[in-house]
């Protein structure tokens, strides 16, 4: 009972306040609802991220979809004397490994394959608690989705990688490596993801929680 | 449009994350607020932020000349010398066809960091001698959304990664430019942690009357 009381949240959104989701001011939009610029730095105010959750499922399964010719399709063509050998995102981090670079190849597969999966799974299920409304493990769900926001950033790195490759193996007559059709659907994975996790708005997550205990 | 505020509850702030309402409260320097609720960060309090800042995103300008300048690495192979900028890397991506991969290196390694220190060091500098720059809050907003597409750092372990792929058929040697992105990536680091937008907005209310 003691903890209920201390647990009885007020959120700006019950108090008709917009917090600016740039500058983090608070304000009260005008009476009539036709204003609703921040005051401070005139970003578009609003309570939830609009469409938020058809938004993250349109880049959640553009992303799943792609996902697949990403770890198929052959990210990189290396041309040499002894013959033409393509590499997917898997066999570069096996070729790290068998070389001896065991952190490396460690570093990408965490990059390049973890976390992709990690993310496209963590989002989803963010996505069907929200639509399940689901009251259970609100704080680990939150902290879930700010590690995804977080961590994402770091599956671009096998584009860089490739970049650099093409750029330096190009003019050398021993080899010549080309980037394959794989790199562009990696890197449109890695950015769907990024935009999926930009459109999830993680307020929603508490909202539904609030409503079912205002119920009860 | 005016200085003033439309009034709010006194010192209440909206965690971004869960939208709870809570009191502002003092904090120590380089102290930072925690949502009671959801525990994501709701601010920070760093003394001497603007100065620091500004420092730092000097001296990222000065890497970031350094990085595009020079060549990343060098590449010899049987007396052949290769060797590549950043800015040739992606145009190399780009003449093979592969011009949306390309657009993406150029964005989060060369356009998103160049802006976000020119648009800040345009804003910053002026404020910290008493003037509000004409589109403030424009530029701000630009850049608070562009920011986390800026990727140097995840570049920088790209180019580590490379060079030892590399480094099994051919020898390597690292670049001035090599270098200089490892110290950009630490001074933009350096700059986002001194970095406080409440200090902006701050001294934009004190200068602004």
């Amino acid at each position: 009972m003691q903890n209920e009381t201390a647990m009885r949240a007020i959120t700006a959104a019950e108090r008709g306040l917009l917090s600016c989701h740039i500058c983090t001011l608070l304000s009260r939009p005008a009476a009539d609802g036709t204003n609703s610029d921040c005051p401070r730095c005139h970003a578009r105010l609003y309570s939830r991220i609009p469409h938020s959750l058809t938004r993250t499922w349109a880049f959640l399964i553009a992303a799943f979809i792609l996902y697949v010719p990403a770890n198929l399709l052959p990210i990189m063509e290396t041309k040499s004397f002894f013959g033409t050998q393509q590499d997917t995102i898997m066999s570069g981090v096996l070729f790290l490994w068998i070389s001896g670079s065991h952190i490396l190849a460690m570093m990408v597969f965490t990059a390049s394959i973890v976390i992709p999966f990690f993310k496209l799974i963590s989002l989803t299920y963010l996505v069907l608690s929200v639509q399940s409304k689901s009251p259970w493990h609100l704080q680990e769900r939150s902290r879930l989705f700010r590690l995804i926001d977080t961590i994402g950033r770091w599956s671009m790195l096998d584009v860089y990688v490739v970049t650099l490759l093409v750029a330096l193996v190009q003019i050398n007559t021993l080899a010549h490596i080309r980037a394959g059709l794989g790199a562009t659907a990696f890197g449109a994975v890695v950015v769907l993801t990024l935009l999926a996790a930009n459109s999830f708005d993680p307020r929603l997550l508490w909202d539904f929680s609030d409503t079912d205990h205002d119920r009860h | 449009m005016t200085a003033s505020l439309p009034a709010t509850p006194a010192n209440l702030i909206a965690c971004p994350d869960c939208d709870l309402l809570q009191q502002e409260i003092a904090l120590p320097a380089h102290g930072e607020a925690l949502c009671q609720r959801c525990a994501a960060p709701l601010f920070r309090v760093i003394p001497n932020s603007l100065d620091c800042t500004i420092a730092c995103l000097l001296t990222a300008l000065l890497f970031f000349a350094l990085a595009n300048a020079y060549p990343l690495v060098e590449l010899e192979l049987k007396g052949n010398t290769v060797s590549s900028t950043l800015y040739g890397a992606v145009s190399a991506l780009a003449s093979q066809d592969l011009l949306s991969v390309a657009t993406l290196v150029l964005a989060t390694t060369i356009l998103v960091p160049a802006g976000e220190i020119i648009a800040m060091l345009y804003l910053l500098i002026p404020l910290k001698f008493g003037r509000v720059m004409p589109g403030l809050p424009l530029i701000f907003r630009l850049v608070q959304q562009v920011r986390p597409w800026g990727m140097i750092e995840v570049f920088m372990l790209g180019a580590m990664v490379a060079i030892v792929k590399l480094s099994t058929f051919a020898r390597v040697i690292p670049g001035v430019a090599l270098w200089s992105c490892g110290a950009l990536m630490l001074s933009l680091s350096a700059a986002a942690h001194f970095y406080n937008p409440r200090a902006v907005w701050h001294a934009v209310r004190l200068h602004a009357e």
